[in-house]
């Protein structure tokens, strides 16, 4: 309670319950078996919830869940079950739209794992080892979208797809500003 | 050409696609070797970490080998300078976690991105090199971990803010170092930066209750930015009212605080106030209201999250003043309809505990609809609530029970069937009007129940009860069907409740003889034995005469023994000629593994030399106490206090006192010990000051002839006392010795000494030590089966108290008591409670103690004392105990 405000887990799902990308900053699941027994678990209480308006909340094995789901991916926060509420929503909301920002607003399982790079490095800059880094769904997405070539390479140097994906990164960063 | 196209679409809708399809661990160690290629392709190679992290986070695992491979080919991606790549890098060093020999090939590296002109770098070199680096690193580091703290840039300086967060748990010594950067870092301008900083500074201060409240006192008033920040401002500052309100009264420090943040713009940080007022200790109704004036808007939010955020405090608040909670519960109850059933079911709850009288049949209305769709969890927390309710308005109790046994028919599993059952008994046990009815329901219940661990409960708990009832008979049918029909455990268990039956209701007998006897047939050993030894020890063949009293409390009266100890006893009964004698069995509950037996133990056997030590047990106390002439015709010892510490830790004498409590007699075994190697004491005597004490007498004291360095030796003084009155007294104690010094090295004693003293702290004699904590297995039943004959019940006020638990806790040591079921414990922030104690008093006396608890005003604690025991006398001398203590 009188400690920082720390989040346990953060998971995006597909519409099966398997994993897209995951991340855990609590020993609470030490083995790959009980996290996949937690995911298992919460996406069935969670299935027939509906989540995709506004995030919704559940107490699960002593944990907060909030969460939220568009097209086929399910997103999830886990806090502890003295955490503010409204604190893990805000990390959820964070996640959710800095992936939207991303994905530039094709948000789907399929878009997700072609950008599998830009889903790790986002849910590394959100949370630290437990502790909230940033919620703000423009910035989280904006230190992400930093992929282009370190700028001394000129641009005549560079390969096509490079130019292409620099040309990307361009685009992203002029959406977000 | 069309055709294949549109099978292509086909094979996305049947299989989905992925570009990790069929992807394998061997294949993507293969591709890992392009990072060793001279010519580095960034956007190969990030392909290729970003499968390799996908495998990790799939759940799949690298051996050893290939994770050395795998880390030693990423580093020399340091090469690239490929920004997108190093960040993949970065991930993927914190993925591998890498071991101290290797963490030694990046260093270099890291720290070199560490002083990077590129903001990104140096945030990330500083965090993977803080998540991997040991202590020796660190403080190479540690100056440029300082410069990060300040850093212009927000995105350093919380990465160098977050990994101080964690390294102090491991090199505290070091990060403390850093507190005026992160002081600084405090006043930053960025959000999140000073949410950081907040965190760390008050972890690196939070032994030190003065800085902290010295933090919290500058930041509420100065300007906090971000709303995590805040809330984690809220947090310190309820700390440090936590802290402080054992020392100040009145106003209460930094409420103010608290309810300016219910007007924050940010809803995080007026729920976090909130909620932080809600579990103020000891909150008044006024500094409620504002809080949950908050809460009662959220609760007709839009949002889920803000509904149960919102519905969940209240639901904590209601279980301590449901007053406060009642001006919500028109929204409560719109919320019962609730989409999310977590919060329906928190509603229902709340709306349970703070409900009227009047408002309680339209709620089961309301409920008894939304059962059948929800959870059982959920179930169990309605049904716990509806069992406070039941209790709270009595008058209810028929459609409160009805319900009950509606969802007891109902399906579910075991720990929603027990929640019910338990209510059940409950009610029938606390509400007399709903006994008869209650257990035709669990009569009903156990016709069709496949929990064995629930039907004998019943079955047990029908047979206490079901004889007392008018008509006892129309239960015998329900009992033997189970003997027809069910496994051998409840088969069992059903002829012990026909057997008590027939034990207790004496018309019945004959009819209940008929049915035993059929058990005889069983094919179960233990039914068999069970319905052989009812029918032989209730005996009379069945006629319709009374059944004596001692088979009756043999059969069905409680075991006053505890378990464990009958179990240890029994461990260590070797087979012999004398047969196995219960009453051996220490009957005292040991409170620790460690702690004495104070229980009266076997008989003394044989006049050994008395151990050299300061014997422990009460067999031991026993044996050296009759080992001494004087004491020999004591009698019997009734009880042992523990050591009572006579001085002061590390003085030249240590001194404690046993008392040793006997019928007409106190000992006083004072063990001593001499602790100046330099010193010999030689005719040792404690002189005994009982001018305090008028009711006792000295009538022998032994000395001690000599007590040398560090080998502990035994005074005892013995005084006499009125019989069977447990009369209290105050001693004061000096030491009286003569002195003769010791040559340390060679052991040589002086010849002359000089006499000396040494005074010792006072010794009472409290009523305590006249009562022996033994325990019972069932309170209620010891508490009927004593019956009200001698029942005295007086109230007491026992003046403002810190809190209830602590009051809880006086009242059970002065008494000396052993606490039953739990009930030492009291709930937190709960406003009443009710204490059960169980003890024996001088004279064998068997004393139970039932004592209600309640905060009156500002806590004032007011307790009603009911006492009952087997002697009048005894009933009112706990009275005079509590009321002199």
């Amino acid at each position: 309670m009188d400690c920082c405000p720390s989040v346990k887990n953060i998971l995006l799902l597909d519409s099966e319950g398997k994993r897209v990308a995951v991340k855990y900053f609590s020993d609470e699941w030490p083995t790959n078996n009980s996290k996949l027994a937690f995911e298992k678990a919460l996406f069935a209480k969670t299935l027939r919830t509906n989540a995709r308006m506004e995030a919704e909340i559940v107490m699960f094995q002593d944990n907060i869940v909030v969460y939220k789901f568009v097209q086929d991916l399910h997103f999830f926060v886990t806090g502890g079950d003295h955490e503010n509420e409204l604190l893990l929503a805000a990390v959820l909301q964070g996640f959710f739209d800095a992936v939207t920002l991303l994905l530039r607003n094709s948000v789907d399982k399929r878009e997700a794992l072609e950008n599998l790079d830009l889903i790790f490095l986002c849910l590394d800059e959100i949370v630290d080892q437990g502790i909230i880094l940033e919620t703000d769904p423009s910035v989280i997405a904006g230190k992400v979208a930093i992929h282009s070539m370190d700028g001394a390479a000129p641009l005549a140097e560079q390969t096509i797809s490079q130019a292409l994906a620099t040309a990307r990164e361009h685009l992203t960063r002029t959406l977000l500003t | 050409m069309a055709q294949p196209l549109v099978k292509k679409d086909d094979d996305r809708d049947d299989e989905e696609y992925s570009p990790f399809l069929g992807i394998e661990k061997g294949a993507v160690l293969q591709e890992a070797r392009v990072f060793n290629d001279p010519q580095l392709d960034p956007r190969r190679c990030s392909q290729v970490i970003t499968k390799l992290l996908y495998l990790l986070n799939q759940g799949e695992t690298f051996t050893k080998i290939e994770a050395t491979e795998v880390f030693f080919a990423v580093t020399k991606l340091f090469q690239s300078r490929d920004i997108g790549l190093r960040r993949m890098v970065y991930l993927m060093i914190k993925e591998l976690s890498p071991s101290a020999d290797e963490v030694i090939i990046v260093t270099s590296s890291l720290m070199k991105d560490m002083t990077s002109k590129t903001d990104m770098y140096r945030a990330n070199a500083i965090r993977v090199l803080c998540r991997i680096t040991d202590g020796t690193l660190l403080t190479q580091i540690e100056r440029y971990l300082k410069q990060a703290i300040v850093d212009k840039n927000p995105v350093v300086a919380s990465a160098a803010l977050v990994s101080g967060i964690h390294l102090l748990e491991t090199t505290p010594e070091i990060v403390k170092r850093w507190s005026n950067e992160v002081q600084e870092a405090v006043q930053s301008r960025a959000a999140l930066v000073q949410f950081h900083a907040l965190a760390l500074l008050h972890q690196i201060r939070q032994n030190d209750r003065l800085a902290v409240s010295k933090l919290v006192t500058s930041l509420t008033r100065g300007t906090v930015r971000s709303p995590l920040a805040q809330c984690l401002l809220i947090r310190y500052t309820t700390q440090v009212i936590r802290e402080a309100a054992t020392t100040q009264t009145g106003d209460r420090p930094f409420y103010d605080f608290l309810e300016s943040c219910l007007r924050h713009k940010a809803e995080m940080v007026i729920f976090e106030a909130a909620r932080a007022i809600t579990e103020l200790n000891g909150v008044t109704n006024r500094e409620l209201t504002p809080a949950i004036t908050v809460l009662q808007l959220f609760l007709s939010s839009s949002k889920p999250v803000l509904r149960f955020a919102a519905v969940r405090t209240l639901n904590k608040v209601a279980m301590t003043h449901p007053m406060a909670v009642t001006n919500c519960n028109i929204d409560m109850e719109s919320l019962i309809s609730d989409q999310n059933r977590s919060i329906a079911t928190l509603a229902i709850t709340t709306l349970l505990k703070t409900g009227n009288e009047s408002s309680v049949d339209r709620l089961m209305k309301q409920i008894t609809n939304f059962m059948s769709d929800i959870a059982d969890e959920f179930k169990i927390v309605v049904v716990e609530a509806i069992r406070s309710l039941c209790l709270k308005f009595p008058l209810k109790y028929r459609s409160l029970m009805n319900f009950l046994s509606n969802i007891l028919r109902e399906e579910g599993g075991f720990e929603y069937k027990k929640a019910i059952v338990d209510s059940i008994v409950i009610l029938i046990r606390d509400i007399p009007d709903a006994k008869e009815n209650g257990l035709l329901h669990l009569c009903e219940f156990i016709e069709d129940c496949e929990f064995t661990y629930l039907s004998t409960q019943i079955l047990h708990f029908l047979g206490t009860e079901g004889p007392k009832t008018s008509d006892p008979s129309k239960y015998i049918r329900y009992i033997y069907n189970r003997v027809h029909l069910e496994n051998a455990t409840v088969r069992a268990a059903a002829v012990s409740t026909l057997a008590k039956f027939g034990a207790m209701v004496d018309a019945l007998k004959p009819r209940v003889f008929v049915l035993l006897r059929r058990c005889l047939y069983d094919g179960d050993d233990e039914v068999r034995d069970r319905a052989t030894l009812y029918l032989n020890t209730v005996g009379s063949d069945g006629e319709v005469i009374e059944t004596d009293k001692v088979v009756k409390d043999f059969l069905f009266g409680s075991l006053d023994i505890p378990l464990a100890n009958i179990e240890t006893s029994l461990k260590n009964y070797e087979p012999a000629e004398q047969p196995f004698d219960i009453n051996s069995v220490p009957k005292e509950v040991k409170t620790q593994p460690l702690a004495e037996k104070k229980a009266p133990g076997k008989k003394p056997a044989g006049l050994g030399a008395p151990p050299s030590g300061p014997p422990s047990t009460v067999d031991a106390y026993e044996k050296l106490l009759s080992s001494i002439p004087e004491f020999s015709d004591f009698g019997k010892l009734f009880k042992s206090s523990a050591p009572v510490e006579l001085t002061e830790a590390e003085t030249e004498y240590a001194v404690n006192v046993v008392k040793h409590i006997f019928d007409r007699h106190v000992v006083f075994q004072y063990n001593c010990t001499n602790t100046i190697p330099e010193q010999l004491l030689e005719n040792v005597t404690v002189i005994v000051d009982a001018s305090e004490a008028e009711e006792f007498a000295e009538v022998a004291s032994k000395p001690l002839r000599s007590l040398p360095y560090d080998s502990p030796g035994q005074i005892f003084g013995a005084f006499e006392k009125p019989e069977g009155v447990p009369a209290v007294g105050k001693f004061s104690n000096m030491l009286r010795f003569i002195v003769k010094e010791v040559d340390p090295t060679t052991g040589d004693v002086e010849d002359d000494g000089v006499e000396d003293e040494y005074q010792l702290e006072d010794l009472e004699v409290v009523a305590a030590d006249y009562v022996m904590k033994v325990g019972v297995s069932n309170f209620r039943n010891a508490w009927e089966s004593i019956g009200p004959d001698f029942e005295r019940v007086d109230e007491y006020g026992l003046g403002p108290r810190e809190s209830l638990a602590e009051a809880v806790s006086a009242v059970i040591s002065l008494l000396g008591m052993q606490p039953c079921e739990g009930t030492e414990v009291v709930a937190n922030n709960s406003r009443s409670h009710t204490c059960l104690l169980s003890g024996v008093f001088i004279g064998n006396v068997k004393v139970l103690v039932r004592l209600q608890f309640g905060i009156d005003g500002p806590k004032e604690v007011a307790m009603k004392l009911a006492v009952r025991s087997e002697d009048d006398n005894v009933s009112d001398m706990i009275h005079e105990i509590v009321a002199s203590g």
